[in-house]
């Protein structure tokens, strides 16, 4: 097929599968156990974004033991330590070449059009005809760049996590990273540590030590089930989706990154990007407060891993409890910086992803710019998702996660093939 | 969270804030407001102000009657004291709005308040406003608000409670993010 034209047919099927990640893989496993036909189509290689839009340093969020997607776990003799991208690469590739999964790749959808009983899929590659598709292809396409970057002094260099690969590329001087998730607090660590003076501006974030009594944080979080709850165990959704990652980090060390770290490196917490006014930055008075809801936050599900080990009775075989040391702050964080007397030489934009829809041509879309949709139903007819944030449950973005999401909108999707052929023969 | 059902009772109607919040996501246009205030010049620092209309879902509104304030400065600087220093007024402001939320909050989260008591503090350098020294700020320096609240919680759920109405506050957020503030003249 290879040269063929966008619109010559590269064939008929019942499901394309958009994106060969670890939920396209994982959806494509169940589709085969139940011998439903079905392609994958990726637009460069397995596992893509992990080989392409990732940072040196990077490292999984989660432990070894966590990293496990439908009939395939990880079988390596260090299940205590994270991932490295070269190891993620590596899982998500021999899942795929394991469950023999029917990955087309370097193969990209430039559009979907809605047709009789199904849609036209339409690749650099050729044109596909099926009766469902499965949007695999992630939630953090784009960077989501707020629009005061505009207003920046040109002679300040500009960089998001998606091109971001390791110090060398910032010019020698001050940092000011935006956004306290994971990303933004591992950016800042390494650069304050490369040598740079990093200011980091803080908003609404969620604090995790990484260990906690003396085990993964990410199993405490397992076993007391909160990565299994679901869209009736939280009251609003739609802010739970638009929550930062937690600020974790992976290490052999399975040390805790937190503002309190990061301050004791010489790092400058200020408040979040609020405003740039000429040649200066402004930066709210909200960062002790949103330093008190982290760590009341973090607390409170402290609190209730105590509750789980005290009613399973095995307090006395593990460390006691403790809490954290409140997030430490200046008596007076900066409410600006000057831009342009040449403290700050780079502005790294850890505020987050957005997905890129800009390919689906079917009006699901809400004003956002966010699928329309139910646990991953989406809303068109045979058009399904996965991966998204809190699809269906808290673990819907994780490897981890995948598996229940993809067994579950696998039936859904079979269910919707089984009743639309039963109607087409009726009628 | 769930809304809890038992017997408690801030006098705020949860219920018609989350059907308003339900509403106005289907329909965000008619959730642009504008609020109003209009003032009167008296004599010297001693100004007359007054709210009555606003605007929001869609159409013009009054309050249940027009509400009036008197802004002055003390005897201290050689003025009348015929009200609140407009900087108190900002203070008083800033209290009712995160005490009405600690209010809408506690009431969601089922939680009784009993009493809920707030000093707020705003210190300022004078000699930002009075031009002696132009690296001094006009406005506050910083402003301290301490909470005294008795209500049927723990502390960590009250302080909870708190951190939550800050989240949600708009004064607080005025007061904390640059507004970008456009003064026009037309004259009389």
């Amino acid at each position: 097929m290879i040269g063929a034209d966008s619109h010559s047919p590269a064939g008929t099927v019942d499901v394309v599968v958009i994106g060969a990640g670890h939920c396209g893989l994982a959806i494509s496993h169940y589709l085969t156990a139940a011998s439903v036909d079905h392609v994958i189509l990726e637009r460069g290689e397995i596992a893509n974004s992990w080989r392409h839009e990732r940072w040196d340093s990077l490292r999984l969020l989660t432990p070894n033991w966590q990293s496990r997607l439908p009939g395939y776990r990880y079988a390596g003799d260090r299940p205590d330590t994270y991932m490295d991208m070269g190891e993620v690469i590596e899982f998500i590739s021999g899942y795929a070449a394991h469950s023999n999964a029917p990955v087309y790749t370097e193969t990209e959808v430039t559009s979907v059009k809605p047709t009789d009983g199904g849609y036209r899929v339409i690749t650099n590659r050729g044109e596909w005809r099926t009766r469902a598709l499965v949007i695999a292809s992630g939630a953090c396409n784009l960077p989501a760049v707020p629009g005061l970057a505009a207003h920046l002094p040109s002679s300040i260099q500009q960089i998001t996590p998606r091109g971001y690969r390791n110090p060398e590329q910032l010019e020698d001087g001050g940092v000011l990273v935006v956004g306290a998730s994971a990303t933004g607090l591992q950016l800042a660590e390494e650069l304050q540590l490369s040598g740079r003076q990093v200011t980091l501006a803080v908003g609404e974030h969620v604090r995790l030590p990484r260990t906690y009594r003396g085990l993964d944080i990410q199993w405490w979080m397992e076993v007391i089930g909160l990565f299994d709850e679901g869209l009736d165990a939280v009251d609003d959704v739609q802010r739970v989706r638009g929550l930062a990652s937690p600020q974790l980090i992976g290490s052999d060390e399975h040390r805790t990154l937190d503002l309190n770290a990061l301050s004791s490196i010489g790092v400058k917490l200020v408040g979040r990007l609020a405003g740039i006014r000429g040649r200066r930055a402004q930066f709210s008075g909200s960062l002790r407060n949103f330093c008190s809801l982290a760590d009341l936050k973090t607390n409170r599900l402290l609190d209730s891993i105590d509750d789980w080990i005290e009613a399973h009775g095995i307090g006395s075989a593990i460390d006691p409890a403790e809490r954290p040391v409140p997030t430490r702050l200046d008596d007076r964080p900066a409410l600006g910086l000057d831009l342009g007397g040449g403290a700050i030489r780079s502005v790294v934009w850890a505020t987050g992803y957005r997905p890129d829809y800009s390919w689906l041509g079917l009006p699901v879309l809400d004003r956002k710019g966010h699928l329309r949709h139910r646990g991953g139903v989406v809303d068109a007819p045979g058009v399904f998702a996965l991966g998204l944030p809190f699809m269906r449950r808290r673990k819907s973005t994780f490897i981890h996660g995948a598996d229940d999401d993809a067994r579950e909108i696998s039936e859904n999707l079979r269910a919707y093939l089984d009743l639309q052929s039963r109607l087409r023969l009726a009628g | 969270m769930k809304v809890e059902e038992v017997a408690v009772d801030n006098g705020v109607n949860v219920q018609a804030l989350l059907g308003a919040r339900e509403a106005l996501t289907a329909a965000p246009e008619a959730a642009r407001f504008n609020w109003r205030a209009t003032s009167d010049w008296v004599n010297g620092t001693h100004t007359k102000h007054e709210v009555e209309g606003y605007f929001g879902l869609g159409e013009e509104h009054k309050h249940r009657t027009a509400f009036a304030f008197d802004t002055d400065h003390p005897e201290l600087f050689a003025a009348e004291d015929n009200g609140a220093t407009p900087v108190e007024v900002v203070l008083v402001g800033l209290a009712g709005c995160l005490t009405g939320g600690i209010a809408a909050v506690a009431q969601h989260r089922g939680i009784q308040l009993k009493s809920v008591k707030a000093i707020l503090e705003g210190s300022m350098d004078m000699q930002g406003i009075l031009g002696i020294d132009s690296d001094v700020r006009n406005g506050f320096d910083g402003i301290k608000v301490s909470y005294l609240i008795d209500a049927d919680a723990t502390q960590e759920e009250i302080a909870a409670l708190v951190a939550q109405s800050q989240k949600r506050s708009a004064v607080f957020d005025v007061i904390t993010n640059p507004t970008d503030v456009h003064v026009e003249v037309a004259k009389a």
